[in-house]
């Protein structure tokens, strides 16, 4: 029987932090994500767990440190946001190349500057391209969900990549939702235990971790890292589906959120998705066919599945919760429209930057982009590309 | 299992490197002729050494080998011709020349 609880975001993958009970897990805290190594020292601290905690200088020592636990053949994890994602730039791609399953817990926030400590999605948007695989979450369930299926998408065989599983800074990871949370031994039994086959501490065979590579392997080992990226994305599906045996809640790539018959859909990431569901049921009502695409993985990118899942829309608005200042609009925009056109799916398709630094993005906001949308479709009005919702001037 | 380093080089496909190029193995670094980079060389002169040992420690790519308690000539497969040895030396026993 599953447990009925209230907890936030932050609470709720201390939890499933606490059911896994991973071997090491060194933190350094940073707004909002700070809660997340707190409440797992406090699991530790109450004999809850026996995860090894390290408390480190700086997160460019705590990824280092837990690149270090996971090479020594541990099963570790770290948690951060924003800047603090910023300083372990360096560490995020020598984990993926060096192709280690460790987990990464991002609490989404804006980077620096001007300072700000609340949610957009520049922090892991800026490290789409560091090799880890990436897994976004609408809600607090969500999170909890994504993260009991972290390990075992990470660490499977044909894939050993890191992991970054992200919820929305303030907006998820502290305000308190219900949630249907897993019994331990459900937890541990689908998470199992991690027994790799290679490891710096094992006596029975040396080895050497992050070889220098010159010219002549450089490319070849890109190649190979990028094959285990596409790898992930059936090994996704495959623990998604199984996921839902064992919870009732199965997990793909995104969710079609009454997007079958849509004309105007949004592509959106995160939990300005559930806000966009109460738009869209709004104007269902009022006839509108109004659907949304809300991605869950983005890392690998499904791009075929994407334009599948938009073929037969009219019109498209892309929302993109980070800048990527390329002067035409974001990177999920960017990535989408590229998807269309490798896949001939001959959408009209708008991309948008809202909720910015923790800018609030509202029903009325949504209804009004879809109106435009459909303006745009029926009436020839012209639509304003690459806006920023809610700006003022 | 073990790397077979030996069946991995530089015309290797990508298929067949190791996952991150990892190598199960030890000591497969004396299989990189680290040598060639070197723009200086030291040289041995043996009439002078009185195998007193104090260059053995001090070179950084372990290029003098040590047999029955006495050095032997150089290892020019991985000496980079850093010349701490020479510098170290008391006897005048090693001199730097240029090139190879």
């Amino acid at each position: 029987m599953a447990v009925r609880e209230r907890l936030s975001g932050n609470e709720a993958i201390s939890y499933a932090i606490k059911q896994v009970n991973p071997d090491v897990m060194p933190a350094f805290p940073i707004t909002p994500s700070t809660e997340i190594p707190q409440y797992v020292a406090n699991y530790i601290a109450n004999g809850e767990m026996d995860t090894e905690f390290i408390p480190v200088e700086s997160e460019h020592s705590s990824m280092s440190a837990t690149i270090g636990a996971s090479a020594a053949g541990a099963r570790a994890l770290t948690a951060t946001s924003s800047c603090g994602m910023a300083l372990m730039w360096e560490e995020l791609y020598v984990a993926a190349s060096n192709r280690l399953p460790l987990a990464l817990c991002l609490v989404n926030r804006a980077l620096s500057g001007p300072i700000n400590i609340n949610c957009d999605h520049s922090d892991s948007m800026g490290a789409r391209d560091t090799g880890f695989i990436q897994i976004y979450a609408e809600n607090n369930q969500e999170v909890y969900d994504n993260f009991v299926q972290a390990y075992r998408i990470s660490e499977h065989k044909d894939v050993r990549l890191p992991i970054m599983i992200c919820q929305d800074g303030f907006i998820t990871s502290h305000a308190v939702e219900n949630i249907e949370l897993l019994e331990d031994e459900k937890v541990k039994g689908f998470v199992g235990e991690y027994e790799p086959e290679n490891y710096l501490l094992n006596p029975e065979q040396p080895m050497a971790l992050g070889p220098y590579a010159v010219s002549n392997y450089y490319m070849e080992t890109k190649m190979a890292q990028n094959t285990a990226m596409k790898n992930a994305k059936q090994v996704i599906l495959d623990v998604g589906k199984e996921y839902g045996e064992l919870s009732g809640r199965s997990y793909g790539f995104f969710e079609a959120y009454r997007l079958e018959d849509a004309d105007y859909a949004f592509v959106i990431i995160g939990s300005a998705a559930g806000t966009t569901k109460d738009a869209v049921d709004q104007l269902r009502e009022e006839g509108v066919k109004a659907g949304i695409l809300k991605l869950r993985v983005f890392r690998p990118f499904p791009d075929e599945e994407i334009a599948g899942a938009l073929k037969n829309c009219k019109v498209v608005a892309i929302m993109d919760r980070s800048e990527s200042f390329r002067g035409k609009g974001g990177p999920l925009g960017a990535e989408v429209k590229a998807a269309l056109y490798d896949h001939a799916a001959n959408v009209r398709a708008f991309n948008l930057i809202y909720g910015l630094g923790g800018r609030d993005f509202t029903v009325e906001e949504a209804k009004q982009i879809y109106r435009d949308l459909e303006a745009y479709d029926r009436d020839g009005k012209a639509f304003e590309e690459y806006r920023y919702v809610g700006l003022r001037g | 299992m073990a790397t077979d380093i030996t069946k991995i080089t530089e015309k290797s496909n990508w298929q067949d490197l190791t996952v991150g190029n990892q190598i199960y193995a030890s000591g497969t670094s004396r299989m990189f002729k680290t040598g060639e980079w070197r723009t200086q060389s030291p040289v041995f002169h043996s009439e002078k050494c009185k195998q007193c040992l104090l260059c053995v420690p001090v070179c950084p790519d372990s290029s003098i080998p040590v047999k029955d308690c006495k050095r032997q000539d150089f290892d020019y497969d991985h000496c980079k011709g850093c010349g701490i040895c020479a510098e170290v030396c008391p006897f005048e026993a090693i001199s730097m020349k240029e090139g190879q």
